[in-house]
């Protein structure tokens, strides 16, 4: 019991403090870095309540696909007028926030590594229910039977956001060779190779 | 304090999306922000389904918040492919240089 709320405080305060400094941070680099501290600490929630495989799903998707994807359009828009690099230069203003960001990471996963094989001991006295099929498990079969419908709209929807986004960052681009492949593949014998016989004593005429 | 229920999930979802409302307001230097301020919203809407499908013991509730994470990065991805052809007719994404549409 007393560990449950041990936990609880120690995530959610970072959640809190984390979401707070991404509204307030003045550089923008350190709102993203603030932003994955805030999906991590919430995931660690999440796997220590039971709920491991969304725990693990909003790690992989949202810091791992989500908030490097924000990184990547900081860093390529250079909204933070930052004139040199992150290493070489005499301001490293990002590295300190960087530090202190990625060893709260480390704390919260050596946490919940650590916690997780005393999880019965202190979620079996609450009023969570435990079963024996794990959670992914239950997830799975009630999502591909009841709600198979959703699962596929979702499909769709992403792969709609992915035609939309090449759609609009897509550029023609002039003084570019390409391959043209219609034209390629419409070749064929025929047209493309020409025998001719050679007379001995007489040249062939090519290319006129 | 000690026994950690249901409320204090709760509390934690509200706080959070009270703290994403906050940032759009709050906010006057760039449009990335206010997206990250929508990505916090959603994440406390996930907190908040997630605790109710654990402590009522139902795993719809889960399902769920797997249709949110799915929008949620459908949308982070178009959001910004906006801002990033933005940035690259106008040359800024400063909130207060938007105002093409005279809103």
């Amino acid at each position: 019991m007393i560990f449950h709320s041990i936990f609880f405080y120690f995530f959610s305060i970072i959640a809190i403090f984390s979401s707070l400094m991404v509204i307030t941070s003045r550089s923008t680099i350190n709102s993203v870095f603030f932003l994955i501290l805030d999906f991590i600490s919430v995931s660690c929630l999440f796997i220590m309540v039971g709920a491991e495989f969304l725990g693990m799903i909003l790690l992989i998707v949202y810091v791992g696909a989500v908030a490097v994807l924000f990184l990547f359009v900081v860093m390529m828009l250079n909204v933070a007028e930052q004139k040199q690099s992150w290493f070489i230069g005499q301001k490293t203003t990002h590295l300190p926030t960087g530090l202190i960001v990625s060893l709260l990471i480390l704390l919260e996963l050596l946490v919940v590594v650590g916690g997780w094989k005393y999880k019965e001991d202190f979620m079996s006295s609450s009023t969570l229910v435990l079963s024996e099929v794990s959670n992914t498990h239950q997830l799975g079969l009630v999502m591909y039977t009841d709600y198979i419908l959703f699962f596929q709209i979702a499909g769709i929807i992403l792969l709609l956001s992915m035609i939309g986004a090449i759609l609009l960052t897509f550029r023609e681009r002039t003084g570019v060779k390409k391959q043209s492949y219609f034209r390629q593949i419409s070749r064929n014998p025929k047209s493309a190779v020409e025998l001719i016989d050679v007379e001995s004593n007489k040249g062939v005429k090519i290319d006129d | 304090m000690i026994e950690i229920g249901l409320g204090h999930y709760l509390s934690l979802g509200a706080i959070i999306f009270f703290l994403g409302i906050i940032g759009i307001f709050l906010n006057r230097k760039n449009v990335i922000v206010i997206l990250m301020s929508i990505e916090l919203i959603l994440l406390s809407v996930n907190i908040n389904l997630i605790s109710f499908s654990i402590f009522s013991g139902d795993i719809v509730g889960q399902i769920f918040t797997m249709l949110i994470l799915t929008v949620a990065a459908a949308e982070a991805a178009i959001g910004l492919a906006i801002i990033v052809i933005y940035y690259r007719n106008k040359g800024s994404i400063r909130v207060e240089d938007i105002h093409g549409m005279k809103g």
